[in-house]
């Protein structure tokens, strides 16, 4: 019965969505207020509707109801519970809930939330966001119903893939959707101003926090989707350049970019018509990201094994819903105001060269995730392009980016001066140098280009507490005066010091694992010890240990380095229901840095047992995961500023030509 | 006649195009330029027995791998062939293997040849679900004819 109340649910909100949209269009042609209100109740009734129905196939997975063909394929009565919540949205008909769920979620947050919004522009973003309700839950509904019954419940479901059974990788998926789908709201705004033909100040000040929100929890899941795969895969690294990730990576490098982009047509009026092509572009990203994943087009743990058809479907929304809108940018954009003018050397000059860095570096990004498909579709040659590829293209480009970063927020709006913005960085461009050559010198780095990378964090890093200093007059007036100015920096300069400097610090992470790891591979007997870095291992027992939907083989190794002791129990897991195994990574932090240990089959040798154990030393591998995080944390703190919430109304009616530039700030 | 143009907004414009083509000169180029290097081509062992892959290039086979030709050495090196039911190559590699490496399933390795004809994998890649076959994998056997096996890897 539930089931079938979920499946009435799903239809019930593809009716609301599309009475969400009928409405508020109508509400926008007659200019009535109380159809706008019940396009906004329709709003709110859909994304009740949805939490229904996920709610309802929550509950199929939790009793482990496997009438429900979904539950039976991907659920297990021994699954714990956390898995069973997990399960729905595991598999490619749950997930595409979520993101209903997420979609009319965001819509019924700007319904609900945008009180301050010009009554014919919300129309139009609900109008677009019940538009996009309609094909995503069409097809949910339609052609990836998770409430399918199967005519002959099997007594025992198939359960999840056991690699996919993780802490992380359970919670990792709402907040990517909630990053994917945030950009919806964004895409709305960008089609609504297209159509009322108006981008302004106003205008960017309120697609701002929702590009901001999106961002955030964007950042949060491919974070934890990277740890996961740095530890659960086992081979210790934490991004691999798959085209899913690069799925996932190309709406956040495209968001990014529109956060900076915005700012300048928040403060200045102009990069109107790019703003508006980036919010487009953020959720086309997404949507090709889902296309990727979710077609069959690409083999990746992250994939789903779904059949082509659904794939053609998905490409067919994305084509409908980006289409149209780029087709309506291309008719409309050209008559959006002209931005004003500014020097090449200024906080919106800076903004700009970032954009356009940004946008080439998505560009080599997506070239490097769709040739190869594109040439298979064509010539039926089958390539791959990996790490090579992107670290020769994406990795400069992007470093040039980083070198500017510090200068942006340090240089005023319409008019910077450089020796102004010399003096303020000098100090931070000598101590990164410093870094840079010490690192040369005295840790002796197998790559050339590691004491280069180390630099270029620790200059993202100082530059960012420059920008702090310089703005409370550090140094140049009393400390009373320093500390008053610390209280009155608003919240939105915050967040942007800790999200540049956590850049920084996943720069420093991520060079100094690349270059300064270590890595050693034995077959161990009982007994047998291996060095990795500075460490002993010496493996010591193997014990049985049942687990609660696995039998494990644990693995007990103790550790010896010059400081101390300590024991890790690294496992190997052979879960029965599948008959698959998996690797259970023992990792001990030693502050930011990880010993990673993995336990590997069981051999033969001589007739005794060996097994294979590989050993890891890699050094601050947390800041990699902790540089994104503080990131993440920027954006809410910026989120967080109360001149989001309390000037949108006030500037409301003020339009570009009047816009009064900001000291800057 | 003076280079510029005269109208400032001719001259902003002509500023941006300045700054901008070498930024997307530069990506292209980088772009073209890796694609050509790092670009890594898949083979079926058939195909790479009968278009000659040089010593050290590095290429990615995939098969299945052949029932009975695995061995695991003491020091840690594991052989094993890859067929495509026309061909066969026969792998070297060091290191652990992924967990859903078994024989007669679909594998992906990432390797070149050596002067003797071994494929040294450098990379064992069978990352995928176990329900299915990894794509380039499925399209081979497809493209060799030997693909009756229902659709699926087991």
């Amino acid at each position: 019965m539930i089931a079938e109340l979920g499946a009435f649910a799903l239809m019930l909100a593809l009716a609301l969505s599309g009475l969400q949209t009928v409405l508020s269009v109508l509400a926008r042609i007659r200019h009535s207020a109380p159809l706008r209100g019940a396009g906004e109740g329709a709003a709110a009734g859909a994304f009740l509707a949805v939490a229904v129905a996920f709610a309802a196939l929550m509950y199929a997975f939790v009793t482990s109801d496997f009438s429900v063909a979904n539950v039976a394929a991907n659920s297990h009565t021994d699954k714990p519970l956390l898995y069973k919540v997990a399960g729905v949205w595991g598999s490619h008909e749950g997930s595409m809930l979520l993101w209903c769920l997420a979609l009319t979620g965001f819509g019924a947050a700007v319904a609900l939330a945008g009180r301050n919004l010009p009554a014919g522009l919300k129309a139009l973003v609900l109008a677009t966001q019940g538009t996009l309700g309609l094909l995503f839950i069409g097809y949910t509904a339609l052609a990836s119903n998770p409430f399918m019954r199967l005519a002959d419940p099997p007594v025992e479901g198939a359960s999840l893939n056991p690699i996919l059974q993780d802490p992380f990788l359970a919670i990792h998926p709402p907040f990517l959707y909630s990053g994917y789908v945030g950009f919806s709201v964004v895409f709305s705004f960008a089609v609504a101003a297209l159509i009322e033909g108006r981008v302004d100040a106003a205008w960017a000040r309120w697609v701002r926090p929702w590009t901001l929100a999106a961002w955030s929890f964007l950042t949060v899941g491919i974070t934890l989707g990277s740890f996961w795969a740095y530890y659960e895969l086992g081979w210790g690294g934490w991004w691999f350049w798959d085209p899913v990730e690069n799925a996932s990576f190309m709406p956040w490098l495209i968001g990014t970019a529109l956060l900076h982009s915005a700012v300048v047509t928040e403060k200045r009026g102009a990069l109107a018509g790019w703003t508006v092509f980036l919010a487009l572009a953020a959720f086309t990203f997404s949507m090709l990201g889902a296309f990727l994943v979710r077609s069959g087009v690409l083999t990746s743990v992250h994939a789903f094994a779904v059949d082509p058809t659904r794939g053609v479907l998905l490409l067919i929304i994305l084509g409908l819903a980006s289409g149209s809108a780029f087709a309506l940018f291309a008719w409309r954009a050209p008559k959006l105001a002209p931005g004003g003018l500014f020097a090449p050397v200024s906080r919106e000059g800076a903004l700009v060269l970032n954009n356009l860095f940004l946008a080439a570096a998505t560009a080599t990004v997506a070239l490097g995730t769709l040739y190869p498909l594109i040439r298979q579709a064509l010539t039926g040659e089958a390539i791959s392009v990996g790490g090579p590829y992107f670290a020769l293209t994406f990795a400069p480009l992007m470093c040039a980016c980083l070198v500017l970063v510090p200068a942006g927020p340090l240089l005023a709006w319409k008019r910077g001066d450089l020796v102004g913005l010399a003096e303020r960085l000098w100090a931070a461009a000598l101590a990164s140098l410093a870094v840079g050559i010490g690192a040369w010198l005295f840790i002796k780095p197998e790559r050339m280009l590691a004491p280069l990378g180390l630099m270029l964090g620790g200059w993202l890093i100082l530059g960012a507490l420059s920008e702090v200093a310089a703005r409370v007059r550090l140094g140049s007036a009393p400390l009373a005066e320093v500390g008053r100015r610390l209280k009155g920096l608003p919240r939105g300069s915050w967040g942007t010091t800790l999200a540049h400097m956590g850049l920084g610090v996943f720069v420093l992470g991520a060079c100094f694992e690349t270059a300064w790891k270590s890595e050693s591979v034995q077959t161990l007997a009982l007994g047998q010890s291996l060095k990795v870095a500075a460490f002993t291992l010496t493996l010591h027992d193997i014990r049985s240990v049942p687990g609660p939907n696995y039998e494990a083989e644990r693995g007990f190794i103790s550790v010896r380095w010059p400081g101390g002791v300590s024991e890790i129990t690294p496992e190997r897991r052979f879960y029965p229901a599948q008959r698959q195994t998996t690797s259970q990574v023992a990792i001990e932090p030693h502050g930011a840095s990880d010993l990673y240990v993995v336990l590997g089959e069981r051999r033969e040798v001589a007739g005794k047992p060996v097994w294979l154990v590989r050993a890891y030393w890699n050094p601050w591998a947390r800041m990699i995961f902790g540089g994104p995080l503080l990131m993440a944390l920027g954006g809410l703190i910026s989120l967080s500023d109360r001149r989001l919430r309390l000037a949108a109304g006030a500037r409301a009616e003020r339009s570009v030509g009047t816009a009064v530039p900001e000291p800057a700030e | 006649m003076p280079l510029l143009p005269k109208s400032k907004k001719a001259r902003r414009r002509l500023m941006v195009v300045a700054v901008a083509a070498p930024i997307v000169a530069a990506a292209a180029g980088l772009s073209l330029f890796a694609m050509g290097d790092a670009a890594v081509f898949f083979y079926s062992p058939s195909e790479a027995q009968t278009k000659h892959v040089p010593p050290d290039k590095l290429i990615r086979i995939g098969g299945l791998v052949q029932p009975g030709s695995v061995r695991k050495l003491a020091d840690g090196r594991i052989e094993f062939a890859i067929t495509d039911n026309r061909a066969v190559s026969q792998v070297s590699f060091r290191g652990d293997l992924p967990d859903l490496f078994r024989e007669g399933q679909g594998v992906v390795t990432q390797g070149s040849f050596d002067r003797s004809g071994v494929f040294e994998a450098r990379e064992v890649l069978a990352k995928h679900d176990e329900k299915y076959m990894p794509k380039e994998v499925a399209d081979a056997l497809k493209k060799s004819g030997e693909w009756n096996r229902g659709g699926t890897g087991s």
